[in-house]
C-alpha cells in the first residue's frame, strides 16, 4: 500500500486499529462526520459487497471533495436497490440514464461543471461515475473507453461481482472461467464458464494510459479509501475496479462477503494495484498465500468442481491463471 | 444582416448565438459541417465558455448531452440517419428526463441498403420518442427554427429536434438573414432548468417508477406536448417581433383559401409543391398546400381547420410506414377523422430520389381527378420491382435483392434529373 507506509493490523486478525493512526489517516467510515452517500434503509441483500463497496468509495469520494461529488449511476443492481422512488439512499447528487451509458453522462456532467465555473461558479464540484461488471465490462464499455481515451475529468467505479446479478445471475465478460452462472450452467464436459474467454478491464484501463487505475477488494477497505483518495487528487480519467462479492451469485453466506474477498486477493485470482499513465506503480501484496482452492471450495458457483471426484485439472488451470497474476502483477513480496 | 452561405454554417450560427455550452458531436454525414462549424468557434475562443466533445458514437453524444444538460448546462448536438437510430435509447432517455437538449438532425435515409441522401425515415422513426419535431422548410427557416428550439424547449423541459432536410438544406448555399446577438439574447433568455445535479441541494434523478406512478409520468409528457401547441404560436409572434419576419408556428397554408385539392407535406419539397402549384393556378386549378412545420406534437386542430374545406388531400411524403403506407399522412388522416375528405398518401423522394416538378404537375392533375391509389410511390420504377418479384418466383437463392436490382438497372446515377 502505497500511501500507508506503517503495519497497523493486530497479529492474527487484519481488523485495523483506527485509534492508532493519525487523524488524517483514519477511515472515513470511522468518522462521526462521515457522510453516509449511501444511506442505510436500501433494499440490497444482506452481506451484499457492492452495496458496501460503494458505501466506503462514495463516502471516501465526497470527504475528498468536501461534499462537492456528483454521481452517475448505470442500471444495475447499485441502481435498483437504491432507489425505488419515493425512495432513494442517495444523500448525493445522484442520476440514473441507461445501462451502457453512464461514463458518457458523466462525461457531460464534467464538461458542464467546466464551463459552470469558466463563468465563474467557485465551487469545485467532482464526478464519479459507477456501475456493475455488466454494465462497465460489457455494455458500458464503448463510452468507458471513449471517456478513457478522452481523459475525461471522471472518476469511474466499476462494482465486478463477476455477472448480471440483477437480472438473474447471467454471465458477463468479468465471469471467471469454470464459475457457474445462469447462462454458463454447471452441466456437460465442461461445466461453468468457459476457460479462454472474457476480459480483465483493468488491465485494458492501464493500456489507455490513463492517469490512475487501481484495483481494490472489499476485504481491504481502508486500501480502498486510500485509493479513492488518491484518484481525487488526480484530474483526468481514472478507474477504480473493485471486487465485489455477491452471496446470491456466488452461492456464499452472507456472513463471508469479506473473508472470500479477502481469497480472492489471497490466492492471486483478483491482483490488486495501482497504474499510473500505464506504469504498474504498486500491488498490495498477498499476507498469507492460500491455494484457489480455499477461494472456490465455499462458493456453491464452483460446487461442480467439488463432486464426489473433484475436477483437478479444473482447479489446477484456475491456480495457473493465479500464478499468472502473482507473476505479472508481483503479488508476492520475495524480500519479507 | 444578409448573407450568403451553406446551410449548415447558417444553422451552427444560430446555435453559437444561443450560447450553448456543451457540445457533443460524432461525424455522420449530412450533418457535419454544422458541429465542425461549431468545433471550430469553440476552438479559436469565439463561442466561449463552450465544450466541444468527440465523442466515440452517436449514443455517446446523447448521453454526454443528458449528463450535461443535467448538471445545468445549454445543450445542442446534431446527427442523422443511422446516428440518430444509434442512439435511440438515449433519445428516449433524454425526453423522459425531462431535458432541454437541442438536437439538429440533417434528414437522411436509414438503411439497409446503405444511403446518404435525404428523406425522413430518420426523424419520423422518432415521432413517438417524446422530442419535439420541427421541420424546416428553408435555410432561413432552419436556422430560426434552432433559436425557437431552444426558447421552446426550455420553457417546456422538453428536448427539440430540429429537422432539416439532408443535402438540400445543409449543403445548399442561399441568402439567408443572420441576426444579431443583441436579437437572440432578447429572445431567448439564459437555461433556468427545472432539474439541476447540484450538491447544494442534492437529488436523485433517473430512478425506477413502477405501476403506481408511470402512466402519469407518461400522461405528464404527453400533456407537456399539448400546451406546446398553445406556446408555439406565441413564440413565432415574439419571433416576428424581435426579428422582423415570420418563422416557426405550427403548420401554413399556401394558396389553399378556395382549394379543392390540398397537397400536405413537411421540409424543403414545399418549394417545389408551391412552385407547381403557382403554375397550376395560373391555369386555373383550385390546389393549394399546406405545410407541416410542427410534426411532433401534432397539431391535429390546426391540419383539421386548414383542410375541412378540401374536397380531397394529397399528402406527399418522404416517408413509408412498411407494411402500411404513410406516416405523415396517417397523422393527417386522423385530423380528417369523420369528414368526408379523400386523402391520398403518396411516398415520394425515398433515399433521395429527386421531386421534380413535372412529376408533381402529373400526380397533382391525376389527383384532381381522383384517379391515383389510395397509396401510391412516386416515379417508382414498377419493371424493376416485377423483374426482381419475377426472379425470386423462379429461383430459391437469388442472392441480395438491392444488388440484383441495381445490376438490373446498370450505372444509372447520372440519369437522375
Amino acid at each position: 500500500m502505497s500511501f500507508q507506509p506503517v503495519k497497523f493490523y493486530q497479529t492474527g486478525t487484519f481488523t485495523v486499529g483506527n485509534r492508532l493512526l493519525p487523524a488524517e489517516e483514519r477511515s472515513v467510515q470511522a468518522s462521526a462526520k462521515r457522510f453516509n452517500s449511501l444511506n442505510s434503509g436500501h433494499r440490497a441483500c444482506q452481506g451484499c459487497g457492492e452495496a458496501l463497496g460503494a458505501r466506503y468509495a462514495i463516502d471516501a469520494a465526497m470527504e475528498a471533495t468536501h461534499g462537492q461529488l456528483i454521481c452517475a449511476n448505470a442500471t444495475g443492481c447499485l441502481e435498483v436497490f437504491s432507489t425505488p422512488y419515493p425512495e432513494t439512499s442517495w444523500q448525493v447528487p445522484w442520476i440514473h440514464s441507461l445501462f451502457g451509458n453512464t461514463a458518457a453522462v458523466a462525461t457531460g456532467i464534467a464538461a458542464a461543471l467546466k464551463v459552470k465555473r469558466l463563468k465563474g461558479a467557485d465551487r469545485d464540484v467532482r464526478v464519479v461515475a459507477q456501475g456493475g461488471d455488466g454494465g462497465t465490462t460489457d455494455i458500458g464499455f464503448g463510452c468507458l473507453s471513449g471517456m478513457f481515451e478522452r481523459n475525461d475529468d471522471v472518476l469511474y467505479i466499476c462494482y465486478d461481482n463477476g455477472g448480471y446479478m440483477n437480472t438473474g445471475i447471467q454471465r458477463s465478460s468479468a465471469t471467471p472461467p469454470a464459475a457457474r452462472t445462469a447462462t454458463t450452467m454447471a452441466v456437460g464436459p465442461e461445466p461453468g464458464n468457459v476457460f479462454g474467454q472474457g476480459k480483465f478491464l483493468p488491465a485494458i484501463a492501464v493500456a489507455h494510459e490513463i492517469p490512475y487505475v487501481a484495483t481494490a477488494t472489499v476485504a481491504d477497505l481502508r486500501d480502498l479509501e486510500g485509493k479513492v483518495r488518491r484518484a481525487m487528487e488526480i484530474r483526468g480519467a481514472r478507474y477504480i475496479h473493485i471486487l465485489v462479492p455477491c452471496p446470491l451469485g456466488w452461492g456464499t453466506a452472507s456472513h463471508e462477503t469479506i473473508q472470500i474477498a479477502r481469497l480472492a486477493k489471497e490466492t492471486g485470482l483478483f491482483p490488486v494495484f495501482e497504474a499510473e499513465h500505464g506504469e504498474l506503480t504498486s500491488s498490495l501484496k498477498i499476507r498469507k498465500q492460500v491455494p484457489v482452492e480455499e477461494y472456490l471450495r465455499p462458493q456453491k458457483r464452483y460446487a461442480h468442481l467439488f463432486g464426489k471426484q473433484p475436477k483437478v485439472d479444473v482447479i489446477a488451470r484456475l491456480q495457473a491463471l493465479a500464478d499468472r497474476n502473482i507473476r505479472r502483477y508481483g503479488l508476492l513480496d520475495f524480500d519479507q | 444582416m444578409l448573407k450568403q452561405t451553406e446551410g449548415s454554417r447558417a444553422v451552427a450560427e444560430a446555435v453559437a448565438l444561443c450560447r450553448p455550452e456543451v457540445i457533443c458531436a460524432y461525424p455522420i454525414s449530412p450533418q457535419t459541417h454544422i458541429v465542425e462549424a461549431l468545433g471550430e468557434m469553440v476552438k479559436d475562443g469565439s463561442l466561449a465558455p463552450c465544450e466541444f466533445i468527440n465523442v466515440e458514437s452517436e449514443f455517446a453524444a446523447m448521453s454526454v448531452a443528458i449528463g450535461s444538460s443535467c448538471a445545468g448546462a445549454r445543450t445542442y448536438t446534431a446527427t442523422a440517419s443511422q446516428g440518430l437510430l444509434y442512439m435511440v435509447e438515449a433519445v428516449y432517455n433524454a425526453s423522459g428526463l425531462g431535458l432541454p437538449i437541442v438536437m439538429t438532425v440533417a434528414n437522411r435515409a436509414i438503411g439497409a441498403p446503405i444511403n446518404i441522401w435525404n428523406d425522413h425515415s430518420d426523424a419520423l422513426s422518432q415521432r413517438d420518442s417524446g422530442w419535439l419535431q420541427l421541420f424546416a422548410e428553408t435555410n432561413q427557416e432552419a436556422l430560426d427554427l434552432h433559436i425557437q428550439a431552444f426558447r421552446l424547449g426550455e420553457e417546456l423541459s422538453l428536448p427539440v429536434m430540429v429537422c432539416m432536410d439532408g443535402f438540400i438544406l445543409t449543403h445548399a448555399y442561399e441568402r439567408v438573414d443572420m441576426p444579431t446577438q443583441a436579437q437572440v439574447d432578447a429572445y431567448l433568455p439564459p437555461f433556468e432548468p427545472r432539474q439541476v445535479l447540484d450538491p447544494a441541494e442534492p437529488v436523485s434523478i433517473g430512478a425506477m417508477v413502477g405501476p403506481e406512478a408511470f402512466m402519469e409520468v407518461r400522461y405528464l409528457a404527453h400533456a407537456k406536448q399539448m400546451e406546446a401547441l398553445k406556446l408555439i404560436p406565441g413564440y413565432a409572434n415574439e419571433f416576428r417581433e424581435i426579428f422582423g419576419r415570420d418563422s416557426g408556428g405550427l403548420c401554413h397554408t399556401y394558396r389553399a383559401d378556395d382549394a379543392e385539392t390540398i397537397v400536405v407535406a413537411m421540409g424543403s419539397v414545399l418549394g417545389t409543391i408551391k412552385d407547381t402549384v403557382d403554375q397550376m393556378r395560373d391555369a386555373g386549378h383550385k390546389i393549394g398546400v399546406l405545410g407541416i412545420t410542427l410534426f411532433r406534437p401534432f397539431p391535429i386542430q390546426q391540419v383539421r381547420d386548414a383542410l375541412h374545406n378540401a374536397k380531397r388531400v394529397v399528402v406527399l411524403e418522404k416517408s413509408l410506414a412498411v407494411g402500411l403506407g404513410g406516416i405523415l399522412a396517417t397523422n393527417v388522416r386522423m385530423a380528417l377523422s369523420a369528414l368526408p375528405i379523400d386523402v391520398y398518401t403518396v411516398v415520394a423522394g425515398l433515399g433521395g430520389r429527386p421531386i421534380t416538378r413535372r412529376s408533381l404537375h402529373a400526380l397533382f392533375r391525376k389527383a384532381e381527378q381522383d384517379e391515383i391509389d389510395a397509396v401510391s410511390f412516386l416515379d417508382l420504377n414498377r419493371d424493376a420491382v416485377d423483374k426482381q418479384l419475377a426472379r425470386e418466383r423462379a429461383h430459391r437463392r437469388t442472392g441480395p435483392a438491392a444488388e440484383a436490382m441495381l445490376r438490373d438497372l446498370g450505372v444509372v446515377a447520372a440519369k437522375l434529373a
